[in-house]
């Protein structure tokens, strides 16, 4: 994030960059180099649109980003990746300004690296163990690792060389894969790498799942998604949407009638997770999910072209503190909300949203009340949610995750006005597979139970991401997508 | 995407069509429901119960009434038109023999309720229908109801068809006879269902309603649908559609499908407009 326009931020890249042309860059050169912001869009204008605040790095921030990164033998960052992309491979070619052959050695492992380079956790995962940062004491000061991906994606798109991963030879096996999110695509392109047949069923009346339906046009434009699912479509896989397995179809049918030789669930988290307190049904509360949805999905944004409505909100209250949080508080305020506050039970050092989407969210003025949690939804004369009982929260001992638990301070509950609260505190699986299918084992919490090659309880049955997870995040769920593909591909052969 | 078959005008906002939908057709039950958006893109998604199937033919049968700008952008769709469709969505009813069942139907509500009492007569229970309207205009599948159910009875708000009376008042009398129901099942508009459940409630007789919420996914995943039931909340599209009349909070269901009244009413008003426009320009280049 960075006070700079996109042009001063490249300028002093390009200063940068002609300052170490054609010189062999020692060490202390590299750690010298300074950590290229990221150009981003007027806070204030962009609480105005939809378009994408990141704008990402032109070739003169990538190569000077680029040229921080130390090239550690042992590449601590790729441990770090939950789909182990060659990190100092992609970056070296960045360094050499061969952005074609970076694309190539990234989509060995990752096909959707404009999507991961937006929206991994990279400073949990990646960036976290990244040599120059530890040594230059800052986590924010290590390789930008998820900008450089996203240059690299968005530069081959842009540049239409773009390279659709070939499909093997034709085996003659078919594969179902449920769901098209980022785990059911990931397990779809190394299934048919192979040269099995593969048809995605998908609920909804468009690809990508949880990048579609969930995260916002600002932060992930539809454009991409729509462009990933492209490549697969060139790759020959199939997708038929508006197609509910369990309900169109039972999961059973697709083995034992349609003709598949194994499949894959992905079906993601399903059924939004409410508070259990008194008023929560009342009009004008919702779940992340369904305010989302509307807004993303449905374009509830673009009325009336869009029949789907959004509720008219003046003050707006966000009740969690992850990413999903984070995405409804800022749709809030683009959608013409006044005030939109989050509150959170903890601090700002426990939220688990990404560090970047956080100072996003403070920079458009969202307001944060940490140590905060309603206890009631109260109604106002024409029976609809016009406020919210909080109470306050103190710190207490560390809990069995380590971080510290909220304790209740008593009597410090205050009534505040809102007419919109919108439920952020993640979802349930959703139960529907499991009823249609009674042999499908599920744990306490509904998830599905896999070994750990991702199969399940079903002989040639696999599952991954958010339904096996809970909800997670899409790089863990391309990672059990990828995991799912390789004992898919091996029982296959 | 699926095609649109035929179409049919019931009635003055009352419409009927058939769409292919050869899977949804062989693996719908009764009282289960499907999810229609009459384009991709900008369409809303509106839940509408299954009136009929031709597992044959491949299709089902939709029955709606065109009250909201998407319903009548629905009802603009002439067939060869391809409209979004997912299902067959929602439990299905549980049938058993239970003897002898009273269903009642309000307007558009027979429609979903005549699979239900096909079904219920293919278990052999002896099947009482009382379908009701506010005008003969609005009383829909009457051929097929008088041709399954044991004992018809037709009731219309303004007398002119059947017996001036409400949907309550044959109900009401027939849970009085001895020995009394043994199921109700009502299907309508909400304040109808509410009201039948109230008709019940004094006679013990268990009340099936099947509830229309507004919904996106249908799916589970949006919890736009939820309704609170005997003091839970339960999800339309997962748990229901069909719940215990008389456990529902009726108050709070229909407050729920208000929600966006404002912005409907302007989106139906401006839909009314273009339309006429669209009406007008057709006309001016004859």
């Amino acid at each position: 994030m960075s006070d700079l326009s996109k042009e001063a931020l490249a300028a002093g890249a390009r200063a940068a960059l002609e300052g170490i042309e054609g010189k062999a860059l020692s060490p202390k050169d590299r750690l010298a180099l300074p950590v290229q912001d990221m150009p981003c869009q007027d806070p204030v204008a962009r609480g105005q649109n939809m378009h994408e605040v990141a704008q990402g790095y032109d070739e003169a921030q990538a190569r000077i980003e680029a040229n921080r990164c130390l090239g550690c033998k042992n590449a601590p960052c790729v441990s770090g990746c939950p789909v182990r992309v060659d990190i100092p491979g992609f970056i070296a070619e960045i360094q050499k300004g061969d952005f074609a052959q970076a694309a190539r050695v990234i989509k060995r492992t990752n096909l959707l690296p404009s999507i991961c380079g937006r929206v991994c956790p990279q400073e949990g995962q990646c960036q976290a163990p990244c040599t120059l940062g530890k040594s230059l004491k800052s986590i924010d000061k290590a390789v930008q690792i998820g900008r450089l991906e996203r240059f690299v994606a968005d530069w081959e798109r842009s540049s239409g060389a773009a390279e659709a991963p070939a499909a093997g030879h034709a085996t003659g096996k078919r594969v179902a894969i449920v769901g098209s999110g980022p785990a059911g695509l990931t397990c779809a392109v190394d299934v048919r790498r192979q040269g099995h047949e593969v048809v995605i069923y998908e609920a909804f009346q468009k690809a990508g799942g949880v990048m579609v339906y969930g995260i916002p046009e600002f932060r992930l434009p539809k454009e991409l998604v729509r462009s990933e699912a492209g490549v697969l479509e060139s790759m020959g896989v199939r997708f038929e949407l508006n197609y509910l397995v369990g309900r169109t179809r039972k999961l059973r049918a697709l083995l034992a009638e349609d003709g598949f030789d194994a499949v894959f669930i992905g079906a993601g988290a399903g059924l939004p997770k409410f508070m259990d307190i008194p008023g929560e049904n009342l009009v004008g509360v919702f779940s992340a999910n369904e305010y989302l949805t509307r807004a993303n999905l449905m374009k509830a944004y673009d009325r009336p072209r869009a029949a789907t409505p959004i509720y008219p909100s003046r003050r707006v209250a966000v009740l969690g503190g992850g990413n999903v949080a984070m995405d409804s508080a800022r749709m809030a305020l683009r959608l013409g909300a006044e005030e939109v506050h989050i509150l959170y039970r903890r601090t700002r050092e426990e939220m688990p949203a990404r560090a970047e989407e956080v100072g996003h969210a403070m920079e458009e003025g969202v307001v944060f009340d940490f140590l905060s949690s309603p206890t009631r939804v109260l109604a106002g004369a024409d029976g609809r949610c016009e406020a919210l009982e909080v109470l306050s929260y103190a710190l207490g001992e560390p809990d069995a995750s380590g971080r510290r638990s909220p304790v209740a301070i008593k009597g410090s509950e205050k009534v505040l006005p809102y007419d919109t609260v919108i439920v952020a505190i993640g979802n349930e699986s959703n139960p529907l597979l499991a009823r249609t299918t009674p042999e499908l084992k599920v744990d306490r919490k509904g998830h599905i139970i896999v070994d750990e090659r991702q199969k399940t309880s079903i002989e040639r049955v696999y599952a991954g991401g958010d339904i096996v997870l809970g909800a997670a995040t899409v790089i863990l769920a391309m990672g059990e997508g990828r995991r799912a593909a390789a004992a898919i591909n091996e029982v296959l052969q | 995407m699926s095609r649109i078959l035929a179409k049919r005008r019931l009635s003055e906002e009352v419409y009927r069509i058939e769409v292919e939908a050869p899977l949804v057709a062989r693996e719908r039950k009764a009282g289960q429901f499907v999810i229609v958006q009459a384009d991709a893109e900008y369409g809303e998604r509106i839940p509408l119960t299954i009136a009929d199937a031709d597992p044959g033919r491949g299709s089902i049968s939709l029955i709606f009434q065109a009250v909201g700008a998407s319903t009548h952008k629905l009802a603009a769709k002439e067939p060869g038109a391809e409209i979004v469709l997912l299902g067959p969505l929602g439990n299905p009813t549980h049938i058993e023999r239970f003897g002898w069942a009273v269903c009642v139907g309000g307007g558009i509500g027979l429609a979903p309720l005549h699979p239900i009492v096909e079904a219920l007569k293919a278990a052999g229970n002896r099947v009482t229908v009382i379908s009701g309207a506010r005008t003969k205009d609005l009383l829909i599948m009457q051929e097929e109801m008088q041709a399954l159910a044991d004992e018809h009875l037709v009731v219309t708000d303004d007398g002119s068809a059947g017996r001036k009376a409400l949907v309550t008042e044959p109900l009401k009398e027939l849970c009085g006879q001895s020995p009394k129901p043994d199921i109700a099942v009502a299907i309508g508009p909400p304040v109808m269902m509410k009201f039948c459940a109230e008709a019940t409630r004094p006679f013990g007789v268990r009340t099936l309603v099947s509830l229309n919420t507004i919904m996106i996914d249908g799916t589970g995943m949006c919890g736009g649908c939820r309704v609170t039931v005997g003091g839970e909340t339960k999800f339309v599209c997962v748990d229901g559609p069909e719940f215990d009349g008389h456990l529902v909070d009726w108050e709070l269901m229909m407050s729920r499908l208000k929600s966006y009244k404002k912005l409907e009413d302007e989106a139906h008003e401006r839909c009314h407009l273009e339309q006429a426009a669209e009406r007008l320009a057709a006309g001016g280049a004859r």
